[in-house]
C-alpha cells in the first residue's frame, strides 16, 4: 500500500519498467491518432499523452525526470502533426516539471486531488500552447474559457480512472 | 557557485530544455517563412509516423476484415431494398446522364472555339486513412500510400462527395494529407450559380469559411461551391461544399461559412490524384441519346414488321431512313430504336419520321418536318422502326453517324440493335450551332 503523506521525506518514490515507460507513451501517441478517425471530438477533448505526462512526473517526484518525459512525449506528438516541432514539446515539458514538482510536496494520491491537478495542468498546458503558438509561430488561436475548463474537466474525469489503471505498473524503488 | 548550481539544478535543466527547444523552433519558423521543405524536420517525423503506422495499419486491417466479414455474410437484411432501390436510382440517373451529355458536349465545342485547355484527371490512387494527427490544432490525415505507391506533395486528395485536401509530406509508405478545415490551407474556390471566386480556408475551430468575396455581393446559402482551378492542385470544378450561414466579415468582405462536401470527420477511403492530363478541347461527338429514346428501348416492343418500302430514302443528301437503331443524324437527331412508335410517342409526345435530311454530310441532320400521331407511323417509318440500319450511300455521312448503343431490359429480350462505334469520330464534325 503506498505511503501518501504530504511530508517530502515520507513520499513514496516509484519507478516504472522499461516496457512501461516505453509503451505507455507510445500507445497514449496512438489512441490520440487513431481513436479521432472513429469519435472526430476526442482530438478536441482529450489529450492523452498529457495524461500520461501528468501521471508519470507526479509518480517519479523527480522534476528533472519529469521535465524530460514531458519533452520526449511532446515532441513526439509534435512529430504527428504539421505544425513546427516543439510546440507540445514546450507546454509538456513545463507540465512535467510542474507535476513532478507537485508530487513532491503534495499527496496526490487520492482521486480528488489527481482531478484538481489533472485540471489545472491542463489549463497551464492549453495556456503555453496557446503562447508559445500564437507569439512564435503566428498561428491564429483564440483563447476560449468555456472550451478550456469543459475540456479540463473531461480530462481531469479520464485521468483519475486513467491513474488507477496504471497505478498497477508502479514499482517501489 | 557550486551550491547555486546544485540549489537550483532542476530550475537550470528546466531553462535550457525550454531554450532548445525555442531555439529549434525559432529556426523551423525561420525556415519555413523561408518557403523550404521542411527537410530538417523530416527525418524525425518519419521515425514518429514508421513507429505508430504499423499499429494503425494493423488496426484498421483488424477493423476493415471483421467489418467485411459482418457485412458480406451475416448482416443482408434489406440488401433486396437496397438494390430495387439503386436500380431506380439507375434509371434516373441514365436519364440524367442524357441530358448532361448533351451539355457537355455543347460545352466542348464552345470550348474549342475559345481555345480552352481543360483539365482531366488521368490517375488516381486509393488510399486508406489510417491516422491522424491526434490534434484539433493540426488537421491532418495519414493514408496507407506514399513515395513507393506514386504519392508526391501538393497532390489533391478527394472523396466521391467532394475535396478532401492536399498531400503535404510524404513518407516512402505514408503520407499526411492536410485537410481543408486545416487553418494553414487554402484552395482556390467559385460559387456555382453567381461565378464569384474565392479562397477556401480553415479555421483555428475547425470551421471552413469561404474569403476574398466582396461584402456587396449577393450571395445565398445553399449554394454549391466548386473549385476553381486557380491553385494548379485542385482541377477546377470538383465539389467542395454548400454554403450555409453569409455574414459581415473583415474590410469590406463577406463572413461565408461553408460546410465541405466530403465528411473530413469520417473519412475511410480517398483517392489520390497523381496525374493530371491538360490537353486542348476538342468537340468529340459522342453518343447522341434522348431521354425519349432511352425510355422508348426499355419498353415493350411489338413484332417486327417486315420490310414493305425499302427504297424509303432521305430526301436531300441520300441517307437511308430505314434505320431502327442507329441515329441517323450527328446532331442530336437520333432514329427511336426499336421501339415501337406508340411508347416512342408517350415518351416524346411526338413521333417525327425517321426520314432525316441532312444539310450537309456528317454535319447536321433535321429531321423531316412530318409528324405523325401515335402509333400512326406510316411505311416508312414503320421499317424504320423494325430493320437493320441500312445505311448509307454516303460514306462520309456513314463515318461521321455517331453510334448508338441498346440498352437490354430485364423484361423482355429485344434484339440486339448496337451498331459498332465509329473508329475515328470526326473532331470538328459539329460546327456550333
Amino acid at each position: 500500500m503506498p505511503i501518501t503523506y504530504t511530508s517530502g521525506e515520507q513520499v513514496e518514490v516509484y519507478r516504472f519498467s522499461i516496457p512501461v515507460t516505453v509503451g505507455v507513451p507510445l500507445l497514449a501517441l496512438f489512441l490520440q491518432a487513431f481513436v479521432p478517425l472513429r469519435f472526430p471530438r476526442f482530438a478536441v477533448y482529450v489529450d492523452l499523452p498529457l495524461l500520461v505526462t501528468i501521471f508519470f512526473a507526479m509518480a517519479r517526484r523527480s522534476p528533472v525526470a519529469g521535465l524530460f518525459t514531458g519533452a520526449v512525449i511532446g515532441l513526439a506528438q509534435d512529430m504527428l502533426g504539421h505544425n513546427p516541432i516543439g510546440i507540445y514539446g514546450i507546454a509538456k515539458t513545463v507540465v512535467g516539471y510542474g507535476a513532478s514538482s507537485l508530487g513532491v510536496k503534495l499527496d496526490v494520491e487520492n482521486a480528488g486531488a489527481r482531478f484538481l491537478v489533472t485540471l489545472g495542468f491542463y489549463l497551464v498546458h492549453s495556456a503555453v500552447y496557446f503562447t508559445v503558438a500564437r507569439g512564435m509561430v503566428n498561428m491564429t488561436q483564440t483563447w476560449s474559457w468555456p472550451h478550456g475548463i469543459l475540456a479540463g474537466l473531461v480530462n481531469a474525469f479520464i485521468g483519475v480512472f486513467l491513474y488507477f489503471l496504471l497505478d498497477r505498473f508502479k514499482q517501489r524503488t | 557557485m557550486e551550491s547555486v548550481l546544485g540549489r537550483y539544478r532542476n530550475l537550470i535543466i528546466l531553462v535550457g530544455v525550454l531554450f532548445l527547444q525555442v531555439l529549434g523552433l525559432a529556426v523551423q519558423v525561420k525556415r519555413g517563412n523561408n518557403n523550404s521543405e521542411e527537410k530538417d524536420t523530416r527525418l524525425i517525423r518519419v521515425w514518429a509516423v514508421g513507429a505508430l503506422s504499423p499499429f494503425e495499419r494493423g488496426i484498421v486491417w483488424l477493423q476493415n476484415s471483421s467489418g467485411n466479414i459482418w457485412h458480406n455474410y451475416f448482416y443482408l437484411r434489406g440488401v433486396r431494398a437496397e438494390n430495387r432501390q439503386l436500380k431506380e436510382q439507375i434509371e434516373h440517373m441514365r436519364l440524367e446522364q442524357v441530358r448532361l451529355t448533351e451539355d457537355a458536349s455543347q460545352a466542348r465545342r464552345l470550348q474549342t472555339l475559345l481555345a480552352f485547355k481543360e483539365q482531366f484527371i488521368a490517375k488516381t490512387v486509393a488510399a486508406q486513412v489510417i491516422g491522424s494527427s491526434g490534434s484539433d490544432l493540426s488537421r491532418v490525415v495519414y493514408i496507407d500510400k506514399g513515395k513507393n505507391d506514386g504519392i508526391d506533395r501538393e497532390m489533391a486528395v478527394i472523396t466521391a462527395d467532394g475535396i478532401v485536401g492536399k498531400v503535404l509530406l510524404v513518407y516512402p509508405n505514408e503520407a499526411q494529407v492536410l485537410l481543408i478545415s486545416d487553418q494553414s490551407s487554402g484552395v482556390g474556390a467559385i460559387l456555382e450559380n453567381s461565378r464569384l471566386q474565392g479562397v477556401l480556408r480553415g479555421s483555428a475551430n475547425g470551421e471552413v469559411v469561404l474569403e476574398r468575396i466582396m461584402s456587396d455581393e449577393a450571395v445565398q446559402p445553399g449554394e454549391t461551391v466548386l473549385t476553381s482551378g486557380g491553385d494548379q492542385i485542385f482541377p477546377k470544378g470538383l465539389h467542395l461544399g454548400t454554403v450555409t450561414k453569409v455574414g459581415a466579415g473583415k474590410d469590406l468582405f463577406l463572413n461565408i461559412k461553408i460546410r465541405p462536401a466530403a465528411d473530413l470527420s469520417k473519412l475511410e477511403e480517398v483517392l489520390v490524384l497523381t496525374e493530371k492530363q491538360e490537353r486542348q478541347a476538342t468537340a468529340e461527338d459522342h453518343v447522341r441519346v434522348r431521354a425519349a429514346d432511352i425510355l422508348a428501348q426499355r419498353l415493350p416492343s411489338v413484332p417486327d414488321k417486315p420490310v414493305t418500302d425499302p427504297n424509303a430514302k432521305s430526301s436531300a443528301s441520300g441517307v437511308t431512313a430505314s434505320s431502327s437503331s442507329k441515329p441517323a443524324s450527328a446532331a442530336g437527331t437520333t432514329a427511336v430504336g426499336n421501339a415501337p412508335a406508340k411508347t416512342a410517342a408517350n415518351a416524346g409526345s411526338s413521333i417525327k419520321s425517321v426520314s432525316v435530311t441532312g444539310t450537309q454530310a456528317g454535319t447536321k441532320l433535321t429531321p423531316a418536318t412530318s409528324q405523325h400521331p401515335a402509333g400512326t407511323l406510316p411505311a416508312a417509318s414503320g421499317t424504320a422502326r423494325t430493320a437493320k440500319p441500312k445505311t448509307t450511300t454516303d460514306s462520309s455521312t456513314q463515318a461521321k453517324s455517331p453510334s448508338i448503343q441498346a440498352i437490354p431490359t430485364d423484361s423482355e429480350p429485344k434484339p440486339a440493335v448496337t451498331t459498332p462505334p465509329n473508329p475515328q469520330p470526326p473532331a470538328q464534325e459539329d460546327s456550333p450551332q
